[in-house]
């Protein structure tokens, strides 16, 4: 089980877990979709807390599911995003969609500067 | 360059076989004492050349992908990921950030973090013969 959902009044939150890899990113785009499409939430959140390892497929997912919830009329927010981890997301550029909420971010940019 | 230590790893273009490849790249790189980050960026960097050798080069099936690593002085660690398959007709182009042939789902985000995770990267391709992408990451610091 890579992603596990909670959800509470119209707020969707999918836990991923494990390695956001293109092989796993498959399996839980699925997942995510399938229950999207199901509950129609008007907030979607990626939960990070849990991923050990992802790639650039980790991005192309969130992307995704940015459209997808657009399409719908909702927002996405990715959080708990773990300290080493956030190169990638930074280097994505994704923070310009303003999904990204991660605790202590100035604080993480300022220690690693 | 004098060369210590070096494997090889042969494997079909499986996506399931992603995990595989960057575990045993950096099971390799144990033996140079990495940090967390340093493991964490020849991992993500192996990843997405494998990534890209499952996605594009074999078209219409599963191919062969080579991986070999080697461990030179001074810490300095080379991994080639090379295979087969149909090639790239413009390099420069799809080292492009956000360039991608890949659809929706894919950020066109590879090369360019290849290129950020490792100190240089070098990719040779010629159509219809495959593809070599090879990187250097060095981890002792310079003096």
């Amino acid at each position: 089980m890579n992603v596990s959902f909670s959800s509470f009044q119209g707020e969707l939150t999918a836990f991923l877990s494990g390695d956001i890899d293109h092989h796993g990113a498959r399996d839980m785009r699925r997942r995510i979709d399938g229950e999207v499409e199901r509950s129609h939430p008007s907030l979607l959140i990626l939960d990070f807390s849990s991923v050990q390892f992802m790639d650039s497929s980790a991005i192309g997912l969130i992307m995704g599911r940015y459209r997808l919830m657009q399409l719908i009329g909702g927002y996405i927010r990715v959080s708990n995003v773990p300290a080493h981890l956030k190169r990638l997301i930074e280097l994505s550029g994704i923070g310009a969609l303003g999904v990204l909420e991660y605790k202590g971010k100035e604080k993480d940019k300022n220690e690693s500067a | 360059m004098k060369v210590l230590n070096e494997m090889k790893l042969s494997f079909m273009s499986r996506s399931v076989n992603e995990g595989f490849a960057r575990g045993a790249v950096s099971a390799f790189l144990m033996q140079l004492d990495p940090t967390v980050t340093q493991l964490a960026d020849v991992k993500t960097a192996v990843s997405e050349a494998v990534t890209n050798c499952i996605v594009h080069a074999y078209p219409e099936g599963a191919g062969m992908i080579y991986i070999s690593a080697k461990i030179a002085e001074e810490g300095k660690f080379i991994v080639s990921v090379r295979d087969k398959g149909c090639g790239i007709a413009d390099v420069r182009q799809a080292m492009e950030p956000l360039f991608t042939t890949g659809g929706e789902e894919r950020a066109g985000l590879g090369f360019a973090v290849m290129q950020s995770f490792t100190d240089s990267i070098r990719v040779t391709s010629k159509p219809g013969r495959g593809t070599t992408v090879t990187m250097v990451k060095r981890l002792k610091k310079d003096e």
